[in-house]
């Protein structure tokens, strides 16, 4: 197989530095653009300029700046604390997700993920409290008080996570009180997540998921649980891909005790303390739990990437690695990517024929699979023009500047006006980011490859590699964009 | 009916939250962005739940509120975002909607949007700044753009000369609707103000660059001549007066107010066709009186496979309401019409406009969740579902059909290309409901029959 290049120099796009230099049409774009930096002409909003930067290695540049909370009036494509935590704990399929507050936050969130399960949906129902304006006056306890009774004895979960939205932090309802009331009589974890939207950003909705899920790991017992042990963090059974990899971990000979969250079990979570090893995948999420049980139980963690083939291999790799005693187990991880290499490798090259020389632009919310696209998307034969995303941190950027090509543009928490300038700008073929930014790149003429939580398609493990490709093929390459205006089609 | 379980909590909502409406409402204003008041999350989802069905980008300021926002008031947050947005997309309006978080915490919007008035009067150019007050905890998405319209009209519309003009508020419709409604009064060679006008910027075309704002939308200065005209036609049967920006309009200018339920089936676009010849004196043109011909000849053709089929309708009342009549012009009976909305007059309304709906067994609930719905089904046993995308998950468990109209359609093709209004929207969903019948009898058979 042939690897991808080493980050950041010499990739093997084949487009020349010239060809980065045209525009949309094909226009030459002013040289001195390419000198500083790119917001000048961009009409950057006062107060994001240091989250944006063009990668140029002749001069000094500024780290970014990031970890910062959206900009009042910037069309932010983040979304708020509540939307952390749910979509963390949103995967815990036999456990009820009550959200305290009024109709919206529970509607929006109802069944839009890919997350699957292969056994009790609970998760895929919406609970709210609906809270009116009488409860907003005289606070929302009873309610939830009754809502959590009765939703526990219809639905027997085997667990409950109650939710509080931005309202809730004003009024003061006692939910801690309130669920460890209902915990005392129904007998199951009822669990409180201080996700108030306004406390905060995604990251902080992150950390109050976990600190949740904490509250269940060390519950459960660890007898029977093999040395050879790991739980897979971060991985949330999008389209079934918490499958594909657990399956290749079992292979090796390794127990995966629980996966939190993608096909979530209360139980399995319960016992998560009796693994020797934490694979922690989207950092962003999980590497906070990760690091409290490490802390807690002494289990180590690292971090890894299941998306392209040289981010999927070094994940068994590096888990092989961990369990020196057992050189089957490395045999087996070095068997399962021969196998896999052996037969993706030539499917892969129909691909990267037609895709070499392309240009892609990267929005997504974690900035670790930014690394693992870029690599992928070098491995089909396309260059990166833009990448960013919505939650890194300054180690992030700090890597993903070094990982990329010079011109690159590199984002913070950026918004549509920004995306679109910098894509249509670059030249770039093909957007990957979420639902929000889907519109944007069809608009605009450009293919897309959703890379979101709403995915049907698995795009994890080897065979995800695959699906991938095809994806990005299958837009990047259709001939429908011969009517885009980009390409001189009419408006 | 009651439910088998006792029932405090919202499961499986039939209804979305105040600020969502506004938001749509506002985006068919010409060079509006819509702005939330509240946390980053509202815009972000209300953003993602509308693209999905649009498939357009829709931009969204928000004010993004912090801890220290939420404690010290939300003043300050409000105009550094106003100034922003007017900075960045040089908006002719921007539409403030609030949310649960700043009406809670009892932000004085109108007085906020003064003083930033004041403060930054020497600033670039000041937009129009339009207040809506949706709080998330009371009504639904449909009161949000209702407040929404009413706010707008009551911003803009200033005494003018009389003048041939018509209002229309078409209420929540399709893209597809609007651009029908808009042909309609072209037609009739009448001027009119129709508010809002999404029908380009949720369904346009390719873009070139990036449009802060997409083309389309009704001018402000359009909405200005609003207390001008002639007459207001606002579809809807179910509007709060407080929010009827007909009603607005008539009782502040003088305006004569013409309600119509959403001119769906024969006999409700008969009304509305009808209203605009008394109002304009011309004839309609020859080519609605062929869309109506064909569509009684359809109602013959079609007449049999929907004769007496039991169909459980929800989404908002208005809808539903109208829905009801035109299925009882075609010999459907809904068995349960249903919404999340509640006004206290879907049921009055219904049975103003299908007199024998007790007899029929026809049920009204207000304020239901598909929790609600589902059971009700269990035991009425309906031949399908008509509704919006998020009764799917009721529909494949239970095994009845669903026939899907109005918003959200996330899971099908071209919701916003959808017509519901007029003949040509009443054809379409007659020949969708037929072939709904037929499809269900062709694949129940067991000899496969390729004509049916």
């Amino acid at each position: 197989m042939k690897r991808a290049a080493p980050a950041g120099h010499g990739n093997n796009c084949s487009s020349s530095p010239e060809e980065r230099h045209k525009g949309s049409k094909g226009e030459e774009i002013p040289q001195q653009y390419f000198k500083g930096m790119a917001m000048d002409r961009i009409g950057i909003l006062e107060g994001r300029e240091r989250q944006v930067l063009e990668k140029n290695s002749g001069v000094a540049q500024a780290d970014i700046a990031c970890d910062t909370s959206s900009l009042s009036g910037s069309v932010s494509q983040r979304a708020c604390v509540f939307c952390g935590s749910r979509v963390v704990l949103y995967p815990v399929a036999d456990a009820i997700h009550l959200v305290h507050g009024p109709i919206g936050c529970a509607a929006y969130t109802w069944d839009i993920r890919g997350a699957v399960s292969s056994g009790p949906e609970l998760h895929r129902l919406s609970f709210s409290t609906d809270l009116q304006e009488m409860d907003v006056i005289y606070g929302g306890e009873k309610k939830l008080y009754k809502s959590l009774i009765e939703l526990i004895e219809q639905y027997k979960p085997k667990a409950a996570f109650i939710y509080s939205t931005c309202i809730v932090g004003l009024i003061g309802d006692d939910i801690e009180a309130v669920c460890k009331k209902v915990a005392r009589e129904t007998g199951i974890p009822v669990l409180p997540v201080h996700s108030e939207g306004f406390k905060g950003t995604k990251k902080d909705g992150y950390k109050a998921a976990c600190h949740a899920l904490m509250k269940l790991i060390g519950t459960g017992s660890t007898e029977d649980i093999s040395k050879y042990s790991i739980n897979i963090l971060g991985e949330f059974n999008l389209a079934g891909e918490a499958w594909i990899i657990r399956q290749y971990y079992e292979k090796m000979g390794i127990e995966v005790v629980a996966t939190l969250t993608g096909d979530g079990r209360i139980d399995a979570v319960r016992r998560a303390h009796g693994a020797t090893l934490n694979v922690v995948q989207c950092s962003g999420s999980m590497t906070w739990l990760a690091k409290e049980m490490e802390e807690k139980y002494g289990i180590p963690y690292i971090r890894v990437s299941y998306f392209g083939i040289e981010d999927m291999s070094k994940s068994l790799y590096d888990v092989a690695v961990k369990f020196p005693d057992r050189p089957d187990i490395m045999e087996a991880a070095k068997q399962i990517v021969s196998e896999e290499v052996k037969t993706l490798y030539p499917s892969l090259q129909k691909f990267k024929k037609a895709l070499t020389g392309k240009k892609a632009a990267i929005y997504v919310g974690g900035a670790f699979k930014t690394f693992s696209l870029i690599k992928a998307l070098r491995s089909i034969g396309m260059s990166v023009v833009l990448a960013g995303s919505q939650t890194g941190n300054k180690d992030d950027y700090a890597r993903l500047k070094e990982m990329c090509d010079e011109g690159t543009v590199i984002v913070d928490d950026s918004n549509p006006v920004e995306l679109s300038k910098f894509i249509l700008e670059k030249g770039a073929d093909l957007l990957i980011g979420g639902v929000k930014e889907r519109p944007i790149a069809f608009k605009l003429g450009i293919g897309f490859c959703d890379h979101n939580h709403e995915r049907k398609i698995p795009l994890a493990g080897f065979i995800g590699m695959y699906n991938f490709a095809l994806e990005v093929y299958q837009s990047v390459m259709s001939p429908v964009w011969q009517f885009a205006p980009r390409k001189g089609g009419s408006l | 009916m009651k439910h088998e379980h006792a029932k405090t909590a919202t499961q499986n909502a039939c209804k979305l939250c105040n600020p969502l409406g506004a938001c749509l409402a506002f985006r068919g204003i010409e060079n509006c962005v819509p702005f939330l008041h509240g946390s980053q999350g509202c815009a972000t989802y209300i953003r993602r739940y509308l693209i999905s069905h649009y498939k357009e980008p829709i931009d969204i300021a928000s004010s993004n509120f912090h801890e220290e926002t939420a404690v010290f008031g939300g003043s300050h947050n409000l105009k550094i975002g106003l100034k922003n947005v007017s900075d960045q997309y040089k908006p002719d309006v921007i539409g403030v909607a609030t949310t649960c978080l700043s009406e809670t915490i009892g932000d004085d919007v109108p007085m906020i949007l003064r003083e930033y008035k004041k403060e930054f009067k020497n600033g670039s150019p000041m937009p129009i700044l339009i207040h809506a007050s949706t709080p998330s905890y009371q009504g639904s998405h449909i009161d949000g753009f209702h407040a929404a319209v009413h706010a707008s009209v009551k911003a803009l519309a200033e005494k003018m000369p009389w003048q041939r003009l018509i209002n229309l508020f078409p209420n929540m419709v399709s893209p597809a609707d609007l651009r029908y409604l808009k042909e309609i009064l072209e037609d009739f060679g009448v001027p009119y103000m129709m508010l809002p006008d999404y029908s380009q910027t949720m369904d346009g075309g390719p873009w070139g660059e990036y449009h802060r704002i997409p083309p389309g939308g009704t001018p402000a200065s359009a909405i200005a001549t609003a207390a001008s005209a002639m007459a207001s036609i606002e579809f809807g049967s179910t509007i709060e007066a407080s929010k009827s920006a007909a009603g607005y309009l008539d009782v502040m200018f003088g305006v004569p107010a013409y309600h119509l339920p959403l001119p769906i089936g024969i006999n409700g676009s008969d009304k509305f066709f009808s209203l605009l010849e008394t109002l304009t004196g011309e004839k309609r043109a020859e080519k609605y009186e062929d869309e109506r011909r064909r569509l009684v000849d359809a109602y013959a053709d079609g007449h049999k496979y929907v004769f007496e089929k039991k169909v459980i309708l929800y989404g908002e009342e208005d809808l539903v309401i109208a829905m009801t009549v035109f299925l009882r012009e075609i010999g459907m009976v809904p068995v349960l019409c249903a919404s999340g909305g509640k006004s206290g007059l879907m049921k009055k309304r219904i049975a103003e406009l299908v007199p024998d709906m007790d007899e029929l067994g026809i049920k009204v609930r207000e304020g239901v969740d598909f929790v609600d719905i589902e059971d009700d089904a269990k035991i009425l046993q309906p031949d399908f579902l008509i509704g919006n995308s998020k009764g799917y998950t009721m529909s494949r468990k239970n095994n009845i059909p669903l026939l899907r109209l109005g918003f959200p359609i996330h899971d099908r093709f071209g919701g916003q290309r959808m017509h519901h209004l007029g003949y040509r929207g009443t054809q379409e969903l007659f020949d969708r409901i037929v072939n709904t019948v037929i499809e269900q009898r062709q694949n129940a058979s067991s000899i496969g029959y390729t004509y049916m």
